[in-house]
Order: C-alpha cells, then structure tokens, then sequence
C-alpha cells in the first residue's frame, strides 16, 4: 500500500483509551481512522485453548523488560478483551499523591470529586454492576472468610460482567466467548463504527510526522495474521489529530521514535513508568482447615479446591486503602486467578529443600494446584520504571510468533516500593497463615522481575512540564493536536484495577480533544451520547494480505 | 537429550523406561519431558527453536565446568549436563537462573517454555491433552470440558456472606 490517506482524526490503539474517543469524535462527525497492531477477534473466535495460536496467544501480549515484565492486550478493543473487568473507582486519596516528586502528582483539576461524572458515564456505557455475595466465586468467598477470621472485612468486587451470560469458565485472559465480558467489543468499538470510524486491525504505528501544513502523517506497517515478526505492508496517514493509545509500554516508544520527525519531546515522555505497585503472592490451601476454621463447604464434599473456577477477581480486602495512612503503605489486596500458562512459572514453594520455583518441591505444589488462591497486590509505587531507546520497530523486539517480545524498560523498585510490598506481603501471611489455614509465599521476582498487567504512566498527565508529559487535556506538551489517553497518561499507581479510571480520564479528555479539533478545522461536536450496548460481537469480512501474498480475511464487528 | 535433560530439571518426572538417561526419574509421575516440554521447545510458533543447539551446547559446557570444578567422571557417552547426577543438575540450573548470571535471561526462558509445557501441554489443544492424559494438566487436577469442548462452571459460589464490607464503601460499591 502507497496510498497517503487522510482522515480527520487518527487513533493509535482500541483500548479504552482510544475507543472512547473514537466513539465520541466519530458520533460528533469527524472523520476517524483507530490503527490497531493486534487482530480483530469476536466471540467464535475466542478459544478455550491453551495452543500457541489460538486466542490466548493471539489476542495477549507479554512484554518482557529489565526488572519488570508487562502483560496486556493485543487486539482490537485492547486491554479490555484480555481483562478481568474488575472495575471499582481509585480512593480518594490517589488523586493527593505526592510519590518521591514531593508535590502533587497529578494535575489540581482532578479529584475523584472531579472524575466521578465520567466514572459514572462509563459505568452506564458498559455497564458495570455492582457484585453481590451471590457473585462472588468460590476463591474470593475464601479469601473474603479469611479476612473475616482475621478481623479485617472484605467486598465483592464491581465487575463489567453480565453474570448471566457467565459461565466462571476463567479463561477470561483468551476473551470471552460467551459475551459475557463487557468489553470494548460491545459498546464503543461498535457504535464507533456505526458512525463511521474504521478500524483497521494487525496496523502497528511506528512513528508520526508533521505535514507541511500542520498536520501529522503517522506511518505505520501491517502485520501478518499468524507471524507478527513479518511485515507485510506498509502506509502512511495523514491526519489533523493524533490521539495516542498504544498503552503506556508502546505510546512512548511511538512518540521517542517520533522524535526525530516532531522535534523534542518533553523530558517524562518514557519515564515514570508505574506497574501499578503490582505483585502476587500464592497461599497452598489445607483443605481441611478451610473446612474446620472458615466453616466452608462447597457442598459436594469440597471446601475449596476450586483455583479453576471463577472470572478473576471477585473479592478484595480494602482495609488498607486508609487516606490517613502515609504514603507507599496503603495497598488493595484482591483475590486472582492466574490462569497456567505464565501463572505458575514464579510460585514459590514454601519451605523448598532446594529451589522454590522449579525442581522437585515446585512439583509438589503444583500437584495442589486447585487449592491454590492467589492474591493481588496493587500498591503505592515510585513510577521508577524508564525506557530505553526505542526498538528498530514496535515497541519491543518479537521472540515468538504472537505473545512474547522483549522490549527497553527498565524497573528498579526503590526501597519506597519494596516497602509497600513487604507490608502487603506481611498481611497476606497474617491473613492467610492463621490457625494453618495455608502457606503462602510471593512470587519471585529473582527470575524476571516484578509483573503489572496494569501499566502505567508513562507518558502522564500533571502540571507540572518537567515531570508530566502531558497538560490536563491530555495534550502532549508542545505538540499541539497530539493527545495521550490510555494508561500512560495516568500519573501514578492508583492502588485498585486501573481500567476504571484510564475510561473515566479519556471521557473527560474527549472535550478537549474535540475543541481542539475544531480549532484545526474539523466540522465536530462534542455530542456528549453514550454508546448503545451490543449483545454480541459481530464480524465481517475485511480484506488484508497476507505473508505469502494473498489475500487473508480478517473479521471485524 | 541435553533440553530434555534441562526440562526434567526444572519440573522432574519419572524416567520413561528403565534406560532413560535424560529423565533422572527423581520423582514420581510424568514431568516435563513427558508433558511436551521439547516438542514446545522446537515449535515453530514459540520462536526458539534457531537457538535451540547453542543452548544445548551451552548448557553442555557450563556442565563441563561445573565437573571439572568439582572433580566429577562424567560418562562420556552421554552430553555432559545428562551426564551429571540430578542434585548437581538442580545445582548448575540454580547457578545459570540466578539474579546476575550473564546467561539468566536465556535459562529462564528454557525453563518458562518447559513450564508452560507442564503447565497448559501448549503444543497441543488442551482438550486433546487432557483427553490424551497430558502429565501437567492431569497433576495438576485441572477439570476437562463439557463435550463441546468449553467450560462452564455452573456451581461456582458459597453464595452468602462471608465477610464484613469495609465501612467506607460508597453505595455503589467502590472504595470512598
């Protein structure tokens, strides 16, 4: 393809980040083209397989750096396809942080006071329900009996799940086959397109140009369907304005190679990489003592042994989101499935003779592998993380086919972080050790470092130009027409499951983004409507060549 | 012979037949080896497959080392890491996957395709390995599909209270 296309508006990436905006800026009458690098899959096409090639792989993404590891979409609507659509607000107290900068982390016009009208439009787009008991799934009922005996209380989770069309099937991180997931998929991607937006998926942006005129070319390549090393194509856009949505481990390496052709950018454009204070701790259930001590039963002669059943998280321990307690100690701690697959590789057996995480006491656990519960940490961390210079292209080198590249950010935790870990990791053991209830251990992080499947400000919104990428519209500090939405504008960890908030921020950038569309000349409105919600993904045929030359078929809604 | 020998080090299993040298038998049911760990290994798909003889003979080095540092006779007629006893297998493996070691980045992504093997058998569909009694699922108990090949759990809740709700919970349920 040679063509230079235009459009008014280009969107790199359809996660929350991008499909929000592109929903609104196509319903208000601009011309919207959202650029995808990963595949357009629905419903049928996601797989309860664990084969390389079906939708675990193809659809997910595991971005291994130096010191911290980040898993996360890889597919048209984003993180939310892979997600686990838990979905409660940040506390209050997230939006005072100070982290090491000893000011204000985030910008002054944003409160959770401020946020909450947006978090509220999201909640209705989606929708999000607010769980009950009933909801919650046989691993989150004991971690929540757990908490109880040791004093502390526990809530079930807000979810973007429709618990009728729910089959606890957990294969969640592959998409959800029964549409019972609310992801993207099923609001704004779809009501995007039905106002005319395109979306054109296996389309990685590589780097963006400023027109003559003023505008931005953004050049991009295509993939192949089945081997996302091969290039099969590529093409430029040009467009009035770029939102940027790539995710906070790809949109600052878009914008550092785009450095050359844009000019400078601002100096936090790759750095203060956050992972969300994230980390995981694994509890080896005895049987026997959930039975006796939380006096559960699953009926059928079990008390728990039910690692395998469920959707994610269900229930989580918030005693610790405490505004008066000092910073990098307040902490959620959720209960998780991490499904096989990268879900045990770093479980550590407690009292190993020898190696914890792999060898003959590795074995031994994992014979227990259904009275394992998993606990979430989502803590205060210092947005250590930094990338380095940007690969030849994407945002990372590929090793397999799909699912695992290695990319340049690099995360030391500092003793701010580590703190807030080994508290959590503290009160886990107290929770889950009680009266013999299990033995738990975190999972290491001597092998590949810390995890987040939640990154984080990279490219952040604040106030302040030497430590904040972007204003507090979203635009990239002296670029202007370039906006940032996605995960990388957040300023910091935000100590719950981030996708809420990344929603609730691009709601309330799209004003802006539409005002400044209209100074470039867009004919937009900011028509301010929510997205009809769909009852299924549809597909259709959209055409593409393939690694060999001919023509593949890749769907669409 | 020497990946399989590494796969056995990392999740062991027991030996395939009496003669079995690369399986070290140090524990009892099938392992890695038996759950895929090389066919995954090779798969054109994961990517490592070009790389697979230079971590062999690397592995096969660093095991000369490790027995001339220790004094060991290694049998000749097998590739020196399959010739080193079990224990000294853990030994190096734990040396190579140590923060630090200049090599730990590609030990570890070994191991992580041999616990993947263990662990979803993803050099096949995971209906047929469980159907075919893939090692790592079985053990580690993970419940088959309905006959349409996809899982539903329709018992999933204790269905009632369990804890106290924090105080602070705002009426729709989020965190205040």
């Amino acid at each position: 393809m040679t063509a230079h296309e235009r459009t008014d508006v280009l969107v790199i990436g359809s996660g929350f980040g991008g499909a929000i905006p592109a929903y609104h800026l196509a319903a208000g009458g601009a011309s919207v083209v959202v650029l995808e690098r990963g595949p357009w899959l629905s419903a049928d096409e996601f797989d309860h397989d664990f084969k390389f090639g079906s939708s675990s792989t193809r659809a997910f993404e595991f971005t291994m750096g130096e010191g911290m590891n980040v898993l996360g979409g890889n597919c048209v609507g984003g993180g939310s396809v892979v997600y686990f659509a838990a979905m409660p607000r940040a506390p209050r107290f997230v939006f005072e942080r100070q982290g090491s900068l000893g000011r204000r982390m985030w910008p002054k016009s944003i409160t959770r006071e401020a946020l909450d009208p947006w978090y509220d439009r999201v909640a209705q787009a989606l929708p999000i329900t607010q769980s009950t008991w009933d909801d919650v799934t046989y691993s989150g009922g004991v971690f929540a009996a757990a908490c109880d005996h040791a004093g502390r209380t526990a809530n079930p989770v807000a979810a973007a799940i429709d618990t009728d069309l729910c089959t606890n099937c957990n294969w969640m991180m592959s998409g959800c086959k029964f549409d019972a997931k609310r992801s993207l998929l099923l609001n704004y991607l779809p009501a995007a397109v039905d106002h005319g937006a395109q979306i054109r998926p296996l389309h990685e942006v590589q780097r963006i140009e400023r027109s003559s005129e003023g505008a931005y070319l953004v050049h991009y390549t295509v993939v192949d369907p089945v081997d996302y090393r091969v290039q099969v194509d590529v093409g430029v856009i040009e467009a009035k304005i770029v939102v940027v949505a790539a995710g906070a481990a790809a949109t600052p390496v878009i914008l550092q190679r785009s450095e050359e052709t844009l000019g400078a950018m601002p100096p936090a454009v790759g750095r203060y990489f956050s992972g969300n204070g994230e980390r995981l701790n694994t509890a080896i259930l005895n049987e026997d003592r959930v039975r006796d001590v939380l006096g559960l039963d699953r009926g059928d002669g079990l008390a728990y042994a039910a690692n395998q059943i469920g959707r994610g998280p269900s229930a989580a321990s918030w005693d610790r989101l405490d505004g008066s307690l000092p910073e990098f100690s307040r902490y959620s701690l959720e209960q998780l499935y991490f499904p096989p697959g990268f879900g045990t590789i770093l479980a550590q057996a407690p009292d190993a003779d020898g190696p914890s995480w792999f060898g003959p006491d590795k074995k031994e656990i994992l014979r227990r592998w259904q009275s394992w519960l998993t606990i979430f940490i989502m803590s205060e961390d210092d947005n250590e993380g930094v990338f380095g210079p940007p690969p030849e292209t994407g945002n990372a080198d590929r090793i397999s086919m799909q699912m695992l590249s290695r990319g340049n950010l690099r995360y030391e935790p500092t003793a701010n972080t580590r703190h807030g870990w080994a508290l959590a990791d503290a009160d886990i053991r107290d929770i889950m050790e009680r009266d013999g209830l299990s033995r738990v251990l975190p999972w290491t992080n001597e092998v590949i470092g810390a995890y987040t499947v939640h990154p984080l400000a990279s490219c952040r919104m604040g106030d302040d130009p030497e430590t904040s990428a972007l204003d507090d519209t979203n635009e990239l500090r002296d670029h202007p027409g370039i906006f940032v939405t996605d995960g990388s504008a957040v300023p910091g960890a935000l100590t719950v499951n981030p996708a809420f908030t990344i929603a609730a921020i691009a709601e309330r950038a799209v004003p802006n983004i539409v005002r400044a569309a209209q100074a470039r000349g867009v004919d937009v409105r900011y028509r301010g409507s929510l997205p009809p919600p769909a009852r299924i993904s549809r597909k259709a045929p959209v055409p593409l060549t393939g690694r060999d030359g001919q023509p593949v078929t890749v769907p669409s809604v | 012979m020497t990946l399989e020998a590494y796969a056995d080090t990392i999740i062991p299993g027991e030996k395939r037949d009496p003669t079995d040298r690369a399986v070290a038998g140090a524990v009892s049911g099938g392992g890695a080896v038996a759950s895929g760990a090389v066919e995954l290994m090779l798969s054109p798909e994961g990517g490592l497959a070009g790389t697979l003889d230079s971590l062999a003979e690397g592995l096969n080095e660093h095991a000369r080392d490790y027995g001339a540092r220790l004094g060991l006779d290694l049998d000749p007629a097998v590739p020196p890491f399959v010739a080193l006893a079990f224990t000294d297998r853990i030994t190096l493996a734990q040396e190579l996957l140590a923060p630090g070691h200049p090599e730990q980045e590609l030990w570890v992504a070994l191991a992580m395709f041999t616990t993947m093997a263990w662990d979803t058998g993803a050099h096949m569909s995971t209906t047929d390995a469980l159907a075919s009694g893939h090692p790592g699922l079985t053990t580690m108990g993970f419940m088959p599909p309905e006959p349409d090949g996809s899982w539903r759990f329709p018992r999933f809740s204790y269905g009632r209270a369990l804890a106290a709700t924090h105080p602070r919970t705002t009426p729709r349920g989020d965190p205040q």
